[in-house]
């Protein structure tokens, strides 16, 4: 029954005949060939080499985001606050179907947005009596004294278009102190090094600071301007119009139309029809109609047109 | 009786049948011949071996970057230029493994008990695809902190995420420099030595033509 032993049945390579063929001096001669193609393209081209964001970049260029960032890391809004798995287990993540593989793997890089990305930078830093009194005040205080004051101030910041400065006085704690605190230390760069040295001196896991970046709006709106967003063919895309990674073209397309451009288990989704298709690219040779496509599109007549001249 | 099968038993214990294994499928005239079939005669054929040196020109602009470590071409124009090398040969590589690939379907190559040599050709691909991309995470510059925190969503999304963390810059660094390049070359190395074994694969048989199985 199996199409095995039919498919055994090609006739041996040596039964057509040979030809003087010289596999090293090809090699050698491609060697050559590509490497002098590749020192050229390198020569004309270049590479990209976009400067990174830091948060101090970011603090300075666009205080009223980071400090609108820098409230919701602190009550618990911000986009890794709710994001689940592996950060935490405030969302359950995506699923397919009924298979929610990343709550069941767990979380494996607990996050606590307020503790990570405000209270521990100001706690490592030499504080002035007045931040250490704030510091110490917001502390002690209850959750639902935490979320009164910041509930209150993320109001007012709203109001204020996000400028930290044109917030008038209102009942918001010790949360204006620890924020602007925070500014002042990311405008000074010592963020960056506290983000990312959480873990102890020697380090080499961004984690923290990208997750931090990711929550503000000034490194999507780069990704954007670079036409590097998910709905702009981003993966395929590279910065300056260089080109990218364009063999993801296929995960790219199913992120440009439904359901996987809307959906809340988008990347879940175009993940697990990735794995499909995958698995019919791996199996073609088995795959029946599709391991025929060659002899219906006979692309293979050009190939061996020389040899059809005297075998027709 | 006795002493004839003595005699006519296999020797050498395991190596002494991995020898005569490799003797049987991979005789050096195999393995390195000086002819090839009539029927190889083709342009397309050449995006073999083209593929496979944009992957030793990938390999050896990789292996230069790596002795001067991560930081170096950020700041040398000599490390630049390295790193526009090793960009512009992954390219190659990549168009070249396509139009192989591509060439390659459209011959049935896997017809003749050669499945498992399109199935490493197809590993292949994908082995280099997540090594460019681990390439990619680890540019410390923009690219990777964009390229990073927008990966992170699909492989989270699928539980690997959990353990395969793309905004580590020292994990993925060892990925790409060690964990990945092993695979790739152990997958490249079987699928060359797949294609000795087995020889080209022989023209389809036209229709009504004599050896048509269709």
């Amino acid at each position: 029954m199996s199409r095995w032993p039919r498919e055994a049945a090609e006739p041996d390579p040596s039964s057509f005949g040979s030809r003087p063929y010289d596999l090293v001096k090809e090699f050698v001669v491609a060697l050559v060939g590509v490497t002098v193609l590749t020192l050229l393209l390198a020569a004309v081209f270049s590479s990209p080499d976009e400067k990174s964001m830091s948060v101090a970049s970011w603090a300075k260029a666009d205080p009223g985001d980071f400090t609108a960032t820098a409230l919701a890391e602190l009550d618990g809004s911000s986009d890794t606050a709710g994001y689940g798995p592996p950060y935490n287990t405030a969302a359950d993540g995506q699923k397919i179907g009924p298979f929610a593989l990343a709550k069941t793997v767990g979380v494996t890089h607990a996050i606590d947005t307020a503790q990570a990305f405000v209270l521990t930078p100001l706690e490592q830093a030499t504080q002035s009596p007045d931040v250490r009194a704030a510091l110490g005040t917001y502390m002690s205080a209850s959750d639902d004294q935490r979320g009164a004051w910041t509930d209150a101030y993320s109001t007012a910041l709203d109001k204020a278009g996000d400028d930290p400065a044109k917030v008038t006085p209102g009942g918001y704690g010790p949360v204006p102190v620890l924020l602007s605190q925070l500014l002042a230390q990311a405008k000074s760069g010592s963020l960056d090094a506290t983000l990312s040295a959480e873990s102890g001196f020697y380090h080499s896991d961004y984690t923290l600071p990208l997750m931090f970046l990711a929550d503000g709006s000034d490194l999507a709106a780069a990704g954007e301007q670079q036409h590097l967003a998910g709905d702009q063919w981003g993966m395929t895309n590279e910065v300056d119009n260089y080109p990218g990674q364009v063999w993801l073209i296929p995960d790219s397309f199913f992120y440009q139309v439904s359901p996987f451009d809307h959906s809340p288990n988008g990347d879940a989704l175009v993940w697990a029809v990735m794995a499909v298709l995958t698995a019919v690219f791996l199996l073609v040779p088995f795959i029946p109609g599709l391991r025929r496509i060659p002899r219906l599109i006979p692309v293979y007549r050009l190939v061996w047109r020389e040899h059809y001249k005297t075998h027709p | 009786m006795t002493e004839q099968l003595v005699r006519t038993r296999p020797t050498g214990g395991w190596t002494g049948s991995l020898r005569r294994g490799m003797e049987r499928n991979l005789p050096p005239a195999k393995l390195l011949p000086d002819e090839q079939p009539s029927y190889v005669a083709s342009w397309i054929y050449v995006f073999g071996v083209l593929t496979l040196t944009a992957l030793l020109v990938v390999v050896g602009s990789g292996i230069v970057l790596s002795v001067r470590g991560p930081d170096w071409w950020h700041t040398s124009a000599v490390g630049h230029y390295f790193n526009s090398v090793h960009l512009w040969s992954v390219e190659l590589l990549m168009v070249f493994m396509s139009v192989h690939l591509i060439g390659k379907f459209f011959m049935a190559a896997w017809r003749g008990r050669r499945a498992l040599t399109w199935i490493t050709g197809a590993v292949s691909f994908i082995a280099c695809a997540t090594t460019a991309l681990t390439g990619y995470l680890i540019q410390q510059n923009f690219d990777a902190q964009w390229i990073s925190t927008q990966a992170k969503d699909g492989l989270n999304a699928i539980g690997v995420g959990a353990y395969f963390n793309v905004m580590d810059f020292g994990q993925m660094m060892l990925w790409h420099v060690a964990l990945f390049p092993i695979v790739v070359a152990l997958v490249v190395l079987l699928h060359i030595l797949l294609v000795r074994r087995r020889g080209v694969v022989p023209p389809i048989a036209r229709a009504g033509a004599a050896g048509d199985r269709s």
